[in-house]
């Protein structure tokens, strides 16, 4: 059973903003959702216990390395806010 | 231009060319002109380039000095979220709706390279999130069989493009079957290939471990054409499978043993479909195929296993989208304002459930439950089809199954989520292994008064598309 008020916890992890109606109907459709995929539960855990990792994570290596600035105008350009080539941002440590 | 070229393969388009028989900018004139006719009814593109005449007039040149490739003046269309340096990319999203793609996928720079022309970008379901391209924050793409239904999705834009005339080829991607399901509603022919056989670089992420591009087309032959330019190693996707892992030939085989996993769509298939499937079996036996029964035991807790790691990968994909660096931005009180309202705004329905899904998914008390577990199912449902596959016992070639349990449903008809995510039941297996798979039409069925198309799905072991082309082309001659 998921409860609304760990909806609203979830919705301030994933930093976003729902509204009091959306969290009743999300609370519903996640539940069974919930109820759906539970049923990978059934899988006996015997079978599981011998599982070896199929995936791993494939890092790129950290080498050749795109010439320096070539993409620096086009990015600056995608920014919401921009001062004199750098990144504007709301201060993140509060004085208090 | 007189010339009927919508009925024209690729290979003839591409014949027509290099014959002069018509130019890249009078191919690229006539789809336009189809375009305009038919796009404010269908709803298929987002945006038609403004650049394509001149692009065709590059084709054209380099036609003239007999430099032409493989694609050289053919016209293509893209999904949403399949990124081109310089033009808007949106992934069907409020929160990219002003984005500019700051460089080019790779399959885009080998379109390029192979002189396709590209002609737009095609609706799609927020961030690939959906069954049906409803979920679109900009508009809803209708089934050109039956304007009341979906074309199905996410991809759905790309099929309705090809199926209505408006390109002779797309691009989709593939996360849960995303590109094979809207090839089934709208009658085409759509490729997810062996995961890591084409570049996701480019490629605006949704689940990274299931994602692939595909070619969604008319004719096997065309989705043939298209994935060998589009595949190959690519330094810049690690996942990408090394070129000397391919096969060295291809297989001579006529015939193959095909196998047919009957307990895994006994309940909730479309009487219809299923009629269809087993007539196409049968037309398969009768050209010297051998049919059997078989059994993946596991693959029933697909859908769930799916349903938990697209979720999780999801919310950890998106959580780049912050209204900080690029895309929509809402002014807040504070950062922390800034970020909820920006998501909260720029994010639809589908998607913020899904994201909130995934986190749930992945909370530290959850996640062995949860993620774990559907990560060791999916090594279980690997092992039952490489079990299938067993070329040392007496395994099957290829395994057959209806690509959809319906034809393409209603507009508005499954408001319910759950309803839509049953809708990937039969495609998503071929994403939680790897494995690639073809949608080929496989005649219509009627329901409620309309002839509508459904796709008969093939899936071969791992980088065996060659089966799935010779078996798709006998498919394409009984149908």
């Amino acid at each position: 059973m998921i409860k609304k008020k760990e909806v609203e916890k979830l919705a301030e992890l994933s930093r976003i903003e729902i509204s009091y109606a959306e969290k009743e109907t999300l609370t519903k459709e996640i539940e069974s959702i919930l109820a759906y995929i539970s049923e990978i539960q059934k899988v006996s855990s015997d079978i599981l216990a011998s599982d070896g990792q199929l995936l791993t994570n494939v890092m790129r290596e950290d080498k050749d390395p795109h010439e320096s600035g070539v993409f620096t105008d086009v990015l600056l350009e995608a920014m919401p806010k921009e001062e004199k080539g750098f990144l504007k941002v709301k201060k993140i440590l509060n004085q208090e | 231009m007189s010339i009927e070229f919508t009925t024209l393969s690729l290979a003839e388009l591409v014949e027509g060319l290099s014959s002069k028989d018509f130019s890249a900018r009078e191919l690229s004139e006539g789809y336009l002109k189809i375009i305009d006719d038919k796009n404010s009814d269908v709803d298929a593109y987002l945006e038609v380039f403004d650049d394509v005449l001149r692009q065709a007039d590059k084709a054209d040149k380099r036609l003239k000095r007999g430099e032409g490739s493989t694609l050289t003046g053919i016209p293509i269309a893209l999904k949403d979220n399949i990124l081109i340096e310089g033009k808007h990319v949106s992934a069907g999203s409020k929160i990219l709706e002003k984005y500019k793609a700051a460089y080019s996928a790779t399959v885009i720079r080998k379109l390029k390279d192979a002189g396709a022309v590209f002609l737009g970008r095609t609706n799609m379901d927020e961030f690939a999130m959906g069954s049906s391209t409803e979920h679109s924050a900009f508009t809803i793409t209708k089934n050109p069989h039956d304007m009341t239904r979906v074309p199905g999705g996410s991809s759905g834009g790309s099929a309705a493009a090809v199926a209505s005339g408006m390109a002779p080829v797309a691009l989709g991607s593939d996360t849960g079957g995303s590109i094979r399901q809207p090839a089934s509603f709208c009658g085409c022919v759509g490729l997810k290939s062996t995961y890591g056989t084409v570049s996701r670089h480019g490629l605006i992420a949704l689940g990274s471990s299931l994602d692939q591009i595909g070619p969604i087309g008319r004719t096997v032959s065309d989705v043939e054409l298209v994935f060998n330019v589009i595949r190959g190693e690519d330094p810049l996707d690690s996942t990408s499978i090394p070129n000397d892992r391919y096969p060295r030939e291809v297989s001579q085989d006529t015939t193959y043993t095909i196998g047919v996993p009957r307990g895994f769509f006994e309940r909730g298939v479309d009487r219809e479909v299923l009629l269809q499937f087993d007539k196409t079996l049968k037309e398969l036996e009768s050209k010297g195929h051998t049919i059997k029964d078989i059994e993946l035991p596991n693959v029933k807790y697909c859908l769930s296993a799916y349903y938990i790691i697209m979720p999780a990968e999801a919310s950890t994909n998106l959580a780049r989208f912050d209204g900080v660096r690029y895309g929509l931005h809402v002014e807040g009180e504070n950062l922390f304002d800034d970020y909820v309202k920006s998501r909260g705004r720029g994010f639809g329905k589908e998607v913020r459930r899904r994201i909130l899904l995934g986190t749930y998914i992945l909370s530290a008390g959850y996640y062995d439950t949860y993620y774990g577990k559907a990560n060791a199912v999916r090594r279980l449902i690997k092992d039952d089809f490489n079990q299938a596959f067993d070329v040392s016992g007496d395994g099957v070639d290829v395994i057959a199954t209806p690509t959809t349990p319906t034809p393409a449903f209603g507009i508005g008809e499954k408001s319910d989520p759950l309803s839509m995510y049953l809708s990937d039941i039969f495609t998503v297996p071929a994403n939680i292994t790897g494995l690639p798979a073809l949608s080929v039409p496989m005649g219509t069925v009627l329901d409620k008064g309309a002839t509508l198309p459904v796709g008969f799905q093939i899936t071969a072991p791992i980088l065996c598309e060659d089966r799935l082309f010779a078996i798709g082309k006998s498919i394409e001659q009984i149908h």
